[in-house]
Parts: C-alpha cells; structure tokens; sequence
C-alpha cells in the first residue's frame, strides 16, 4: 500500500505536472495568464492577495530548505538541531500564517463578490479545494507536529526529507514515508494531487513570473513575424517577393 | 544617427463635430467581443470634461507615464522596476470598472414576454459584469456636449490647474471634442511597464502592440499608461489596446477609425526619428520644452542625408518617399499646426492634434464682430486666454505661446482664404504677420481643407508580399485553417488563436480602391468552376483570342 501512495501516485502526478505544462504551454499560451479579478473587486484583494502570495512565497523557500538540504550539511557549517528547529517554526509560522489569513480574504471575496464568483470556473474550484487542504494540513503539522507536539516529536528532517531526495533521485524508498504521521502523509499526498491538477489550472502563472524584468530594457522593440503573415506558413515553393 | 519609420496621425480638431463615428466603427471592429463591453480603444471627449476614464489625466491621483529622478534621469512614475514587481499582486494605482463604466445590456426579451399586465413592459438595464439589474449612473460619454458638466468638470484635472480663472457660468462656456486612440508613443511607458514585456513597438512602423500569447495578465500596463489607453480583457484575462488597425496599415489602408471619420479629419503618414535621441529629448528638463524636444527628434527625410541612413537602416526607398509626401511631418514640422497631446507625460505620443480655433472664433461671432477678419481673430486670441490656457494644458504642458501661434496661424489662414474665395486680392501682410508666405499659407490650406484621400492618408503598404497571395486563395484550402482543434477548455477565448490573415486584407484593399464593383480590375476576374456549366467563356478561364480566329 505504501508502495502504492508513496512511489506510484507521487510519480504519477509528476509526470501529469510536467507532461501537462509542456501541453499546455504549446496548446494554450493565450489562456496562460493570472485571471486577474482586480477589475471587479479592489478593497479586500488589496489586503489578501499580498499577504497570500508573500505568505507563500515564503512557504515554498521554507519547504525548499527543509526538503532539499540534507541535515548534515546543516551540522556541517555547525547548525544546531535547536537553532534550525527555531528558525523554521518561526518563519513557516509568520508565512503560514500570512498564505491562511491572505487565503480566507480571498476565498470570502470570491465567494461573496458577485462578478469574482460568476467568473469561477469549476478548475478553480478544484484547485481552491486543493490548495486550501494542503495549506491547512501545513500549518497542522506545523502547529500540532512541531510546537505543541501532539503525537510525539517528528524530525521530518530524518525522514520526510529524505524520503523526497530519494523521490527526485529516482531511487524511492516508501517506508520512510509510511512512517511518518498521518498528517505529513496526507499533507504529501493532497500537495501531489495538486501538482497533478496544477498545469490545468490558473497556477500555470507561477511558471511566468516575471523574474526577467529586472534586466530587460525599458522598451522592447519587435520586428513583424514574417513567417506568419498569413493564416498560415506557405508552401514549400513560395517565396517572399520584394 | 539610427533613423526608424512611425506610423502618426494627425487630427484636426476644428473639423470634429463629436459624432462618435470613429468610437463605434473601431468598437464594431475590434471592441465587440465579451469582456471588451468598456473598451473603446478610440473614445471621443468632450472638453472640458473628465475624459474616459474618469480624470485619468490626473497623474498625481494614477502615476501614468515618466517623471525625472532627482539625477534628471528618465524612471517610471510608479516607480522603478522593484517596487513595479513588488506590487505585482495587487495593481494600486489600476482604475476600477466604476472609473470606466459598468457595462450593460438591456433585458430586452421582457418586452415580448411580459404577461398582459396595466403598464407597458420595461426593458431594464442589467449589468453585463454581474448579470443583475442595474442603475445607470456612468458611461464612457456621460458629460458629453457637456451635459451635467455643471455638476461634473469643476473635477476635469486640467480645469482645475487654471480653476482660479475660470468660472463654470453658461455665457462663459466653451467646449471642443478630442477623439483620442492610442499615442503608439516612441518612448511609451506601458511597454516599460510590461513585467512580462509583451507589449512591443513594432521595429517597421512604430505601432505599439501587446502580444497575446504572452501578456500574463499582471495589469501594469493600464496603470503605467498615462493616457489609460491600454485595456484589461476581464474575461481573457489579458491586457488590449488599439493596434493602429495594424493589418489595413500593412496593405496601404487608413485605420477603420480615419476611415469613417465623417469630418475627414484624420491624417494618416510616416515620420521618420532618430532613435538615439528619443530618450535625451524625453529627458528634457522643463516640461515645456518638451514639444519642441521632440519635434527636433524628428528627420527631415528630404535631407540627402537622411535619406542616406535610412536606407543605411533597411528603410525602403517608397517608404522614404511616401514619408517626404507624409501630411504628417507637413503639419507638425512645415507648418508647425500640430501640437502632441500631454507631452509633459515624456512618453513622446505620436498622435498629434491642430487645436481648435472655433471656440475663439464662436465668441467673436457672439458679439457682431467679423469673425474672420484678422484683426478681430488676433485680439480675441489674446484676449480670450481661458480657452487658450485651457488647450496649452492639454497641448503644450500650460506653455501658451505655441498654441498661440498655431491659432493665430489658423485664423490667418481663414482671412487670407476669405480674400480669394470673395474675388479680391489676396493681403499677402496676413500671411507675413505669423510669418508665413503667401504659397505657404495657400498650401497649408489644401492639406487642411481639400486634401483627397490620397493626400490625407499617405500609407506605404509594408514589404510583406508573398508570391502565393498573388494567387490570393484559389490555390489553397482555407476551412483547414479555422475550426481546428478544441477550443475554450480554459475559459473563453482560450486555445489556439484564429490569426489574421493577410490575404483578407490585401482582398478588402484590392476590393476598396477598385473602381468596380465586383472585382479588382488589374486581375483577372475569378470564376467558379463549381457553378459553371460549361457553356460559353467566362471571362478569366480562356486566354483572350488572337485576331484571326
């Protein structure tokens, strides 16, 4: 079984999320955009979009640091076990609780906005399942599992972590997983399901952040595509006159 | 010297009569779809007035545009590039629909469904945002001809800079309409805006584009444009904007907005510039200077110099000629009557505008005066200044002395015309008095009142000819190109996009300045092989016969 949950469903869903990037960035660049609803609804997005994406932004280099860096390079450059324990409770913490308070404004103003609920699709409804049970059974194990520690001291460090190096390796070891706490399991397995639906919905817009602006110049000049003047690309045969 | 070609236009504002021709073509054919029910990528405004959208001039209230740094270096009113990332989640400077309009549509099936009741069915206005009645309270025009403008333009920004001035009484009204499209600017700051740097300007005309498939929907483009002139598709979720009718322009066509215009008063022509000094003149200090700045970035392309560079810089030689014959540089650089709209902004708009004459000329009128004799003209425009600051805050960043000379040359104009149009000798002292000579003046009048449509649209078709277009589509399957694929799986207007193709347009041109009205003359004629039944010779199929059989 945890074969099963741990090794084949996780690489299942990878694929689907790279596999159906690929897909989609060919097939559908026009619908890859945020969906903005600011023009509907300004007042509480103002509030809970910052603080839901920063909040996350934070949440995602708090589980690239605990999933990707292995603990002896921690002890190496001579982190204590005590001191790394502190500093992620308390930034996962800040930024936890930033993505859930930025999360609730905007679940409320979608569902209560009139124009922002009529311009749902059942995609985002999906995904807005997804996300808010992976987000919620985050801060779960961050509160229950590492501040008040219902269900005993859990170092995912030794086993979560490595499960998931493993994982990326290519070289999957299932039990570390199965022994993990239930919500840490859970937590996996609804975060791949999100994976699975993610190139389908809106959150392909994390993949265009524009990181590139920074260095651009100012004015971006084009010239015409001249190979698709046309509704399509002539023949073979047909040259360009002029 | 690096010499670029752009596509400019020129309208005269004393020829608009406020119609909104030019609005509803452009919206029939570009704005008709869902989510563009607000857009109007051309708008006509009566000023004074708050505009569209609302008091979007107010650059202080929406941070649109440039401004200098404090080292005079050009940055981005809203801020550099980090803080432009940094707000990225939540646009606050991005006008609400209320600034614009909500649009609506009427519940017109009441009118025919409605059970037999007392009174006459109504057909109520229902939002087209959120489906629910409505209460119609702003639009896109709402203080056109100044109605309500009582209530309404002590709020027009450019009012209030002279406000001390001006008082809002009925005998002291003046008003004038401004159609405004996009200012496909050389140094346009929605472009700059771009985070994801979708909205390009073309290299070959200068016309400012957003491209589709790659504008992520951040929204900084509507802010960071000062004449809010860039659109945001709720439903797409992509940013629009006017493309300057890009495929008519291609094949030699004015836009569809010049090309309905009913008061023919829409120039169309190529400027030729020097890109290495766009950014020096938009750096310019004083704000005022600006006009003059940019007039100066713009080449002679009479200059065998000129020339030279531009065909240096790939430019074609009937692309240079057609920018010595552009009524264009005409206007702004012989005749100096055009003046930019908002150069204060530093985005170095290219479309122009020849101010009105006519509320000057209307208050003269008023009091039984000749209004054409030039002696009346020249004292009215220096006594009248309220008029006359009011279109140097639109034209020249509040500097009266250009716009001053534009009128003063526009009434000459008028006087001197009334001697020869009257059967007496023309004052050649009229002309000299704005220092014009009498053939000048005389030109100058041709281009702004009879100028045909060759002469009002000088539009080089771009080098884009393909050998298989000759044959147009009667070598090809165009129903394999459309319909394709599934469509709409990631909301509307989602998948594959259906291009524009130019064969359409070379048709629509070919079609347009034809003098039938079936076909175009210069090929030979087409014929349904499919309905002819082979009796006869349609004219095209057969080569024409020799003489002797």
């Amino acid at each position: 079984m945890s074969e099963f949950l741990f090794v084949v469903v996780p690489y299942v869903c990878l694929t689907t999320f790279v596999v159906g990037h690929l897909w989609r960035y060919r097939y559908d660049k026009f619908g890859w955009t945020t969906r903005s609803s600011q023009l509907y609804e300004n007042r509480l997005l103002r509030i809970g979009s910052p603080l839901f994406h920063f909040g996350m932004l934070g949440v995602v280099g708090g589980h690239i640091i605990g999933l990707l860096v292995p603990e002896s390079w921690t002890n190496a450059v001579g982190i204590s076990e005590r001191t790394y324990h502190v500093v992620a409770v308390v930034g996962g913490l800040i930024s936890g609780v930033m993505t859930v308070v930025g999360m609730a404004i905007l679940i409320y103003r979608r569902r209560t906005t009139g124009p922002v609920f009529s311009a749902t699709t059942v995609m985002d409804k999906v995904m807005y399942a997804f996300l808010a049970a992976a987000i919620t059974l985050g801060m779960w194990n961050t509160i229950a599992g590492s501040i008040l520690t219902i269900g005993g001291e859990y170092n995912y460090r030794q086993g979560v972590s490595v499960w998931f190096r493993s994982f990326l390796a290519f070289q999957p070891n299932a039990d570390l997983m199965a022994n993990a706490p239930l919500g840490f399991q859970l937590h996996a397995l609804v975060a791949f399901g999100l994976f699975a639906i993610w190139p389908f919905t809106r959150l392909v817009h994390v993949f265009s952040a524009p990181v590139g602006y920074v260095t651009r110049p100012y004015i971006v000049y084009r010239s015409r595509d001249d190979t698709r003047l046309g509704s399509h690309r002539p023949r073979r045969g047909w040259d360009r006159v002029g | 010297m690096r010499v670029m070609a752009q596509m400019a236009m020129v309208m005269n504002l004393d020829k608009c009569i406020g119609c909104h021709t030019c609005s509803v073509t452009c919206k029939q054919a570009w704005t008709n779809r869902s989510g563009t029910e607000y857009i109007w990528f051309n708008n006509v405004e009566t000023r004074p007035g708050l505009g569209y959208p609302r008091t979007y001039e107010d650059q202080e209230k929406w941070q649109g545009g440039w401004e200098l740094n404090s080292r005079g270096r050009m940055k981005l009113k809203a801020g550099g590039r980090f803080k432009n990332l940094m707000t990225i989640f939540s646009n606050p400077k991005l006008p609400s629909i209320n600034e614009y309009y909500e649009p609506w549509t009427y519940d017109y099936a009441t009118l025919t469904d409605a059970p037999a009741q007392a009174h006459t069915p109504v057909a109520r206005p229902k939002s087209l945002i959120s489906g629910n009645n409505m209460k119609i309270e702003w639009s896109a025009n709402w203080d056109d001809d100044l109605g309500g403008s009582t209530a309404t333009a002590h709020r027009d920004p450019m009012l209030k800079k002279i406000a001390d001035k001006v008082k809002f009484e009925f005998e002291q009204t003046f008003m004038f309409y401004l159609p405004r499209i996009c200012e496909h600017c050389l140094n346009p700051s929605c472009a700059a805006s771009c985070p994801s740097g979708a909205i390009y300007k073309r290299e070959e005309d200068g016309i400012v584009l957003v491209d589709q498939d790659k504008c992520r929907g951040w929204r900084k483009c509507v802010s960071g444009c000062p004449y809010k002139k860039v659109y945001f598709n709720h439903r797409t979720g992509k940013a629009e904007k006017c493309t300057f009718c890009f495929p008519r322009i291609e094949v030699g066509l004015p836009t569809v907005c010049a090309e309905t215009c009913v008061g023919r008063l829409r120039y169309i022509g190529l400027i030729l510039y020097d890109a290495d000094k766009v950014l020096e003149a938009a750096s310019q200090e004083d704000e005022q200077g600006l006009y003059e700045a940019q007039r100066d970035v713009f080449l002679d392309p009479s200059d065998p110099e000129v020339i030279r560079e531009a065909e240096r810089a790939g430019i074609a030689r009937d692309w240079v000629d057609a920018a010595q014959r552009s009524p264009i540089y005409a206007l702004i650089n012989t005749y100096k009557v055009a003046l930019p709209l908002h150069p204060e902004y530093r985005t170095m708009p290219m479309v122009w505008y020849i101010p009105p004459l006519s509320p000057v000329v209307d208050v003269v009128a008023e009091t039984g005066e000749d209004a054409e004799d030039t002696g009346n003209l020249f004292a009215a425009i220096d006594a009248l200044r309220i008029p006359v600051e009011y279109l140097a805050e639109l034209f020249t960043a509040g500097d009266v002395a250009p716009v001053d000379a534009v009128l003063k040359k526009l009434g000459a104009m008028r006087c001197y015309m009334r001697d020869i149009n009257m059967g007496r000798d023309p004052d050649g002292a009229i002309p000299a008095a704005v220092g014009m000579t009498e053939e000048e003046m005389y030109d100058m009048y041709r281009l702004l009142a009879i100028a045909k449509y060759d002469e009002r649209y000088v539009i080089p078709p771009a080098h884009a000819e393909q050998a298989h277009s000759l044959e147009e589509l009667s070598t090809e399957c165009s129903v394999s190109d459309y319909g394709g694929g599934q469509q709409d799986v990631f909301g509307e207007g989602s998948g594959t996009p259906t291009p524009i193709a130019v064969e359409n347009f070379q048709m629509l041109q070919a079609r347009q300045t034809s003098d039938s009205l079936t076909g175009p003359e210069n090929k030979g004629r087409r014929v349904n092989l499919l309905n002819w039944d082979g009796k006869g010779s349609p004219p095209g199929v057969f080569p024409p016969k020799g003489p002797d059989s």
